[in-house]
């Protein structure tokens, strides 16, 4: 999004063929993201996927780094490494996820999740090959995805889907007090509420 | 091959402050936690008052059986420490300690992001360990550990965004270079906020419940024994120096000071951070440890409005200013 707005289509078309450093950093970190998303999936045992999710998340923020986009980067680590993938683990801990392999980790609905999954990538790949097609980032000029730059083009071209987003978050985030609320009404004092509204 | 050389130089030399500072901050820590206790510390090892205490302390852990429990998760359990550890290294190299090119490892565009983000993932280490250990204190730890960690975060993000929105750059130097003495009585409830939340995200006493040992034993680490062991603790005063240097960074201005910030801007950095750490360890001796709703409620009740209302200062007198 915020790239499109930067992308030059450098003048002597770069080819596939001779790929540079960048590149092939990109192509390897990106083949290790896919490879640790598809554990994270697949194995049996509940900790070590979310552990697969850190590696498969944090191999995404060292891409958004080698496309320079550091502040994206760093604002990925920080929200899902940081935080989510926390929230996810304190859910772990407090259930009797053993050590080793679950043996009930498996759902009915394996082949209908393929689907949808093999369904939204090629729904994605799709959208992000025919909006960019052989656009291809100047990673030699000025830096393109700087703090500057990016909160530039947040906040001057794309203001109002950023209120709408912080909007819906907000409306979210009350819809969880609220319901937090409720159980506790009535169920005596069940879980705190705090963790729940974060 | 000049820069080659530079960038090695700066490598080794964050690394050298990485194994060295923390034990000067442990070894103050002995001494003084001593000494306001009323009694000496230690004073046999190395022999001018106890000097060489933590090297004593670092062959006794080296030479230690390295036990995993048997119900372990072998492979989480082992990488937990390194996790752990790791992170600090990294925002040292981030941390700049005087004015000019040559006085920060690597000067990053999104200095603070950067910084509270690979301080976040430090975290992880704890609770792989707590989980690993196959052990209920160890979980309770954890659990803790993440509770602590998802409360605090957020009014420390809040301050760190204060402070960057009053200097207007998320870079590290940049925000430094931007100080000025009227800062501090501005953004004093920021600094405040930012260190005690980093207080608690460190575990530090009076925000110890995750290692609470007369509870829980040691919380996550309960499992450990010998170099990992050591490692957590190294990763505990690890995060000391680091809070304290960030702290000094963003609120207290670096490397800025009354005179001589031109050559001597480094030592103001490090006194500044000295006096923190003082404080640090000033707080374990003074405050018993909050219970775990106490901390709840600090967090959610006090240091998360504290913030923004920080924010809402910081906006409106950079509004007036400009």
């Amino acid at each position: 999004m915020t790239l499109a707005a930067t992308t030059v289509a450098a003048s002597g078309t770069p080819g596939f063929l001779s790929p540079t450093g960048v590149e092939i950093a990109f192509l390897l970190v990106g083949l290790v993201t896919l490879g640790a998303a598809l554990v994270t999936v697949t194995t049996r045992q509940l900790v070590h996927a979310a552990l697969w999710l850190v590696v498969a998340l944090g191999g995404l923020a060292v891409e958004y780094l080698l496309l320079t986009a550091e502040f994206i980067a760093w604002v990925q680590v920080l929200i899902y490494v940081g935080s989510v993938v926390v929230l996810l683990l304190f859910g772990l801990m407090l259930t009797k996820a053993p050590i080793g392999r679950s043996p009930d980790a498996d759902s009915g609905n394996r082949w209908a999740a393929l689907t949808v999954a093999v369904a939204a990538a090629v729904a994605l790949v799709w959208v992000v090959v025919d909006a960019f097609r052989a656009t291809w980032i100047d990673l030699d000029g000025p830096a393109a995805g700087t703090t500057e730059v990016t909160g530039a083009s947040l906040f001057r071209h794309w203001v109002l889907p950023f209120e709408a987003l912080s909007v819906l978050l907000l409306a979210a985030l009350v819809g969880a007090i609220v319901l937090s609320r409720k159980a506790r009404a009535d169920a005596g004092p069940a879980a705190p509420g705090k963790e729940g509204a974060r | 091959m000049n820069g080659a050389w530079d960038v090695a130089l700066r490598l080794v030399v964050v690394f050298v402050v990485f194994l060295t500072f923390p034990l000067i901050v442990g070894q103050t820590e002995h001494k003084v936690m001593a000494h306001m206790q009323g009694r000496l510390g230690p004073m046999y090892a190395g022999g001018f008052h106890g000097w060489a205490q933590l090297i004593a302390d670092g062959v006794k852990f080296a030479q230690k059986e390295d036990v995993v429990p048997a119900g372990a998760d072998r492979r989480v359990f082992q990488l937990a420490p390194a996790v752990a550890l790791l992170p600090y290294l990294l925002v040292l190299l981030a941390l700049p300690i005087g004015p000019g090119e040559g006085a920060v490892g690597q000067v990053l565009d999104a200095g603070v992001f950067f910084v509270l983000a690979v301080m976040g993932v430090g975290v992880l280490g704890s609770l792989m360990a707590g989980w690993a250990s196959a052990n209920k204190y160890s979980l309770l730890g954890g659990l803790r550990t993440a509770a602590q960690l998802l409360a605090y975060e957020l009014p420390m993000l809040l301050a760190a965004a204060s402070v960057a929105m009053a200097a207007g750059t998320v870079s590290l130097p940049g925000i430094v270079h931007a100080f000025h003495w009227w800062w501090l009585p501005w953004q004093i409830v920021g600094a405040i906020v930012f260190f005690v939340a980093g207080l608690a995200e460190l575990q530090r006493p009076p925000f110890d419940m995750p290692v609470a040992d007369s509870e829980i034993i040691f919380g996550a680490y309960t499992e450990y024994t010998g170099l990992r062991f050591a490692l957590f603790l190294l990763a505990e005063y690890a995060g000391i120096v680091v809070l304290c240097g960030l702290t000094t960074v963003l609120f207290l201005g670096g490397w800025h000071g009354p005179w001589g910030h031109d050559g001597l801007g480094w030592l103001w950095t490090l006194l500044k951070t000295a006096i923190l750490a003082f404080l640090v360890i000033w707080l374990r001796v003074t405050y018993p440890r909050l219970r775990e709703d106490q901390l709840q409620k600090l967090s959610w009740t006090l240091l998360v409005p504290l913030s923004l209302a920080q924010i809402a200062l910081t906006g409106i007198v950079k509004v007036v200013i400009s």
